[in-house]
C-alpha cells in the first residue's frame, strides 16, 4: 500500500494529512518515553557525558600560564627563540611584576609545576624566585635582567624562556605530543629521546595484552558456555553460579589470591617443585610480571565472556546440529560449518566486553603487574594522584578512548556491529 | 500387533525397547518393517513414542534394547553421519546463516562433490520444489511454507534411499498443508525412496501414506494400510483414534464364526464381528462408523438385532446429514447420512430403530 492517493496525501479521519496526524501521535509517544527515562538520562549526564567532555577539555586547556604571568605572555610574544639572545629587559620586567602578583596570590608554585611537565627543573625556578619576589619594587629595583639571573641562573637559560613563550596560549597541545613521547623541539615537534619514551609502549603493550587476554577468554569461555547452554536446567544453573561467583568476590580478594597461588613461594611453585618438575633454586616467575597480570585478569573479565557466548548458544536448537550431521558432516564439520557461525555474535560481543574493559583495568595490572605488566591506565592513575599532571593523564585518556572508538569501528567494518548479541 | 519383524524389509526394527531415564519404558516393544520404496507413516498421540523412533532410526538416539537394521546392516553402532539418511526436521532446521543454495549444498559439500556437479544438483533440487529462483535468499526470508520445501530438497539432494520426516507440516495452515502432502508423496513416489513420516494428523496419514503404524503407549498398535486401518480397526485405541467412531459396551452372549450378538447394559443387543473377543461372557466395546448405522429397516437383514434410538439433534452440513442419538443411554451417538434427494430428515425428538450389518459392527477389547 502506498500512503498516497491520486488524489494527494492521504487525511485522518478529522481531515489533516496522515503523515502529520501519525507525527503528532509519535511525538507525544516519545515525550512520554522521554520522560520515563529522564532520571537515567540525567545521572548519565552528570556522571559519564560530563566528566568525559571535562576530561577532554583538560588535555589542551592551558590558561594557567596566561591568567598567571599576563604581562609576560604578551611581553615575550615578540622573542624570537632562535635567535641566539635572552629576551630583551621589558619581558624580564614583566617578568617580575607578574612574579611580585603571582607570589602574592600564591599561584607561582602551581605555574612552575605546569611548566615543569614540560622542562624540568621551571619548578624549583619559581619556587625560589617567588619567595623574594613579594619584595620586588618594580619601579625602584631594576634592571631586572640582571636581578632575576642574580636571584637564580635558571632566569638566564634561553631553554626556559622558550618554553614559557611555547605554552603561553590557552589551548596546546603539549599534553598530546607528551602521551605519545614527542614534545616540541626547535623545529616543531620531534620525538623524545629514545630513553624518555614511555608511552607509546604502554599503549602497545596494553593492546597487545587486552588482546592476549580477550583471545584467552575466548580459548577458555567457549567451551564453558557451550556446557552451559547444553546441560539441563538444573545443572547449568548451578554452573552458572560458579561461573558468577567472581562476581561475588572482591576484586581485591581475587586478586590478592592470584598472588598468593602465583608467587615464588606460593602453592603452584610449590607443587612444581613437589612433583620435580622445577628445581627448587630456580621457580618459575609468574607474578609481578605480564603473565601473573595475564591470568588474574582472564580469571576477572572471564564471566564477562562467558555470559554473551551463552546467551547466544541458549538460542540456537539441537537441531541444526542433528540436521548437520544427517546430511552427513562429522561431528567437527557440523561443528565448525553450522555450530559456530551461529556462535559468532556471541564471541563478538564478548570480546568487545572483555577487550574494553581489559584496556582500561587498573587495579589488576597495578597489584600483579610489576614494572612490566602494568597497563597505560596506571599510568594514568599516576599521573592524576601522584605526579599531578591532569593534562597529561586527560591526553592519555583521551587516547585510550579513541583507541577504543577505532576499534569499535574497524569492528563494525570487519564483523558488523548487528552481529553483536549482548543478550 | 505388528507382525514379527522376521521378514527382511529395508527397515527393520527387531524387539526394540528405548527408555530414557532408565524407569520409563518410551518404546516398549516395536517390531516394524517398512519395504523399499514404501511410504510408511506414524501416527499416534503426542507423546507416544514417535519423535523417538525416528531418533533411533536416525542414528541421535540408540536403542536400549534391540536392533535396528537398514537394508539388512544392523546400524546401532553407525554413526548419525554415516547412515546416509535425509532427514527432514519439525522446525526445518534450515542452517540460518547460509543462503538457500548453500544449505542445499551443504550435504554434497561434505560428501566432497566437484563445484560443477554441486552446483547442477542443487539446481535440479530447487527446481524439483518449485524454487528455483530463491537460492539466493536466507532461511528467514522465506515463508514457512517455502521453508518446508527447501528442507525437503536438502534432504534430498544427496539421494538418501530412505527419507524420515517429522511432522513437517505441523506449521503449515490447511491449504499449504494438503498442497504439501500432494507435493511430498508425489516427489517419494517419483524418486522410490523409502520415507517415514511422523504426524499426529489422521487425515494426514490416511491420504499420505501406503501403511500407517498407529502408535500408543510405545508399541504400535496396528500396522495397516488406510483402508484397513479405517474400516477394520483392531483394538478400541485404533477404533477411536482414526475416524469418528461410536462405542457401546456389554457383554458378549453369542459367538458363532465370524458373527457374534451382545448385549448391552441395558438389556438390548446387537449383531457384532467379533475381532477381540474369543469367548462367551467377555465384556468387550463395540465400534461402529457413523456412516454405517441404518435407519432403513429395509436395508438389513431381516432377523438383524434393532436398536432403539431418540434423536436428540440434527445437524446440516451441506454433503452429509450428522445427527445426533441416545442410543443404550449413550447421548453421543453419530450417524451420517449422505445429501441425498430422497434422504430422510430425522426430526429431533422422534423415536427410531438403528441397526446395521454385522459386518460393519466390530466387538474389540473392553
Ligand atoms: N530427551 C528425553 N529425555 C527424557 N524423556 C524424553 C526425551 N525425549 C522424549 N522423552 C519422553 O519420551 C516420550 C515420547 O516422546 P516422543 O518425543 O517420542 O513423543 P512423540 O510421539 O514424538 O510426541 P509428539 O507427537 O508430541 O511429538 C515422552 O513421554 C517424552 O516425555
Ligand atoms: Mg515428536
Amino acid at each position: 500500500m502506498s500512503d498516497t492517493t491520486l488524489d494527494g496525501p492521504v487525511l485522518a479521519a478529522d481531515g489533516t494529512p496522515l503523515k502529520r496526524s501519525l507525527a503528532r501521535a509519535l511525538r507525544r509517544q516519545k515525550l512520554r518515553a522521554l520522560m520515563l527515562i529522564a532520571p537515567l538520562l540525567i545521572f548519565i549526564l552528570v556522571t559519564f557525558i560530563m566528566p568525559v567532555a571535562d576530561m577532554l577539555f583538560r588535555s589542551v586547556e592551558n590558561g594557567i600560564v596566561e591568567d598567571t604571568l599576563p604581562r609576560t605572555v604578551v611581553a615575550l610574544a615578540d622573542w624570537d627563540a632562535d635567535s641566539g639572545e635572552l629576551p630583551s629587559e621589558a619581558v624580564f620586567a614583566a617578568m617580575a611584576a607578574d612574579l611580585k602578583d603571582a607570589a602574592e596570590a600564591k599561584t607561582h608554585t602551581k605555574v612552575g609545576s605546569r611548566l615543569n611537565y614540560e622542562n624540568p627543573g621551571i619548578s624549583s625556578l619559581f619556587r625560589k624566585t617567588g619567595r623574594r619576589a613579594k619584595k620586588f619594587d618594580i619601579e625602584a629595583d631594576g634592571p631586572w635582567k640582571e636581578q632575576l639571573i642574580d636571584i637564580n641562573d635558571g632566569w638566564g637559560e634561553r631553554e626556559v624562556w622558550r618554553t614559557i613563550q611555547t605554552y603561553s596560549p590557552t589551548y596546546t597541545a603539549g599534553y598530546y605530543l607528551n602521551a605519545v613521547d614527542m614534545q616540541v623541539g626547535t623545529d616543531g615537534a620531534e620525538m623524545r629521546p629514545e630513553d624518555e619514551r614511555i608511552y607509546m609502549l604502554l599503549l602497545k603493550r596494553t593492546l597487545w595484552m587486552s588482546l592476549l587476554i580477550t583471545f584467552s577468554c575466548i580459548l577458555l569461555g567457549y567451551p564453558v558456555a557451550w556446557i552451559l547452554a547444553n546441560l539441563p536446567m538444573r545443572q547449568a544453573n548451578l554452573l552458572m553460579i560458579l561461573v558468577l561467583l567472581p562476581f561475588w568476590t572482591s576484586l581485591l580478594v581475587r586478586t590478592s589470591a592470584w598472588k598468593i597461588l602465583l608467587q615464588q613461594q606460593g602453592v603452584i611453585n610449590d607443587i612444581l617443585v613437589w612433583i620435580g618438575l622445577v628445581a627448587d633454586d630456580n621457580r618459575l616467575v609468574m607474578i609481578n610480571n605480564q603473565f601473573g597480570t595475564i591470568v588474574a585478569m582472564t580469571h576477572i573479565l572471564l564471566p564477562f565472556m562467558i555470559l554473551p557466548m551463552y546467551s547466544v548458544m541458549q538460542t540456537i536448537p539441537p537441531s541444526y546440529l542433528r540436521a548437520a550431521k544427517s546430511l552427513g558432516a562429522t561431528d567437527w564439520t557440523a561443528f565448525w560449518r553450522v555450530y559456530f557461525p551461529q556462535t559468532v555474535p556471541g564471541i563478538g560481543a564478548g570480546s568487545i566486553l572483555v577487550f574494553i574493559l581489559a584496556i582500561g583495568y587498573y587495579i589488576t595490572p597495578a597489584l600483579v603487574g610489576g614494572t612490566t605488566g602494568t597497563f597505560i591506565s596506571n599510568r594514568i592513575a599516576f599521573h592524576i594522584s601522584t605526579s599531578l599532571n591532569w593534562g597529561l593523564a586527560a591526553a592519555l585518556g583521551a587516547i585510550l578512548l579513541a583507541v577504543v572508538l577505532a576499534l569499535y569501528w574497524a569492528y563494525d567494518k570487519i564483523v558488523g556491529i548487528d552481529n553483536v548479541k549482548l543478550g | 500387533m505388528a507382525d514379527a519383524a522376521s521378514n527382511d524389509g529395508f527397515v527393520v526394527f527387531d524387539r526394540v525397547q528405548k527408555s530414557y531415564d532408565g524407569v520409563n519404558l518410551v518404546v516398549k516393544d516395536l517390531n516394524l518393517s517398512i519395504a523399499q520404496g514404501e511410504f510408511l507413516t506414524m501416527l499416534g498421540p503426542s507423546g507416544s513414542g514417535k519423535t523417538t523412533c525416528l531418533m533411533m532410526l536416525a542414528g541421535f538416539e540408540t536403542a536400549t534394547h534391540g536392533d535396528i537394521r537398514l537394508d539388512g546392516r544392523p546400524i546401532n553402532n553407525i554413526p548419525p553421519h554415516k547412515r546416509g539418511i535425509g532427514m527432514v526436521f519439525q522446525n526445518y532446521a534450515l542452517f540460518p546463516h547460509m543462503t538457500v543454495a548453500e544449505n542445499l549444498a551443504f550435504p554434497l559439500e561434505v560428501r566432497k562433490l566437484g563445484k560443477s556437479e554441486r552446483e547442477a544438483k542443487v539446481k535440479r533440487a530447487l527446481e524439483m520444489v518449485q524454487m528455483g529462483e530463491f537460492g539466493g535468499r536466507r532461511p528467514a526470508q522465506l515463508s514457512g511454507g517455502q521453508q518446508q520445501r527447501i528442507a525437503l530438497a536438502r534432504a534430498l539432494v544427496f539421494e538418501p534411499e530412505l527419507v524420515l520426516m517429522d511432522e513437517p507440516l505441523g506449521a503449515l495452515d490447511k491449504q499449504l498443508r494438503e498442497h504439501m502432502q500432494f507435493e511430498i508423496t508425489r516427489l517419494a513416489h517419483e524418486l522410490g525412496i523409502t520415507t517415514v513420516y511422523v504426524t499426529h494428523d489422521q487425515t494426514e496419514a490416511l491420504t499420505m501414506s501406503d501403511n500407517v503404524a498407529v502408535f500408543d503407549d510405545g508399541r504400535i498398535q496396528q500396522l495397516a494400510p488406510p483402508a484397513q486401518l479405517y474400516e477394520k480397526p483392531e483394538n478400541s485405541f485404533v477404533a477411536q483414534f482414526i475416524g469418528e467412531n461410536n462405542t457401546l459396551e456389554g457383554v458378549v452372549t453369542e459367538l458363532n464364526g465370524d458373527t457374534c450378538v451382545v448385549r448391552l447394559d441395558d438389556g438390548e443387543e446387537l449383531d457384532a464381528t467379533p475381532v477381540n473377543v474369543s469367548k462367551v461372557g467377555e465384556r468387550t466395546k463395540v465400534s461402529i462408523r457413523p456412516e454405517r448405522v441404518e435407519f432403513n429397516k429395509d436395508r438389513l437383514h431381516a432377523d438383524a438385532h434393532l436398536l432403539k434410538a431418540e434423536v436428540m439433534e440434527f445437524i446440516y452440513m451441506g454433503d452429509v446429514f450428522r445427527t445426533r442419538l441416545r442410543v443404550a443411554g449413550n447421548d453421543e451417538f453419530i450417524i451420517k447420512s449422505r445429501n441425498a434427494p430422497d434422504q430422510v430428515r430425522l426430526e429431533p425428538g422422534s423415536q427410531i430403530e438403528i441397526g446395521w450389518l454385522p459386518q460393519d459392527c466390530r466387538a474389540l477389547d473392553a
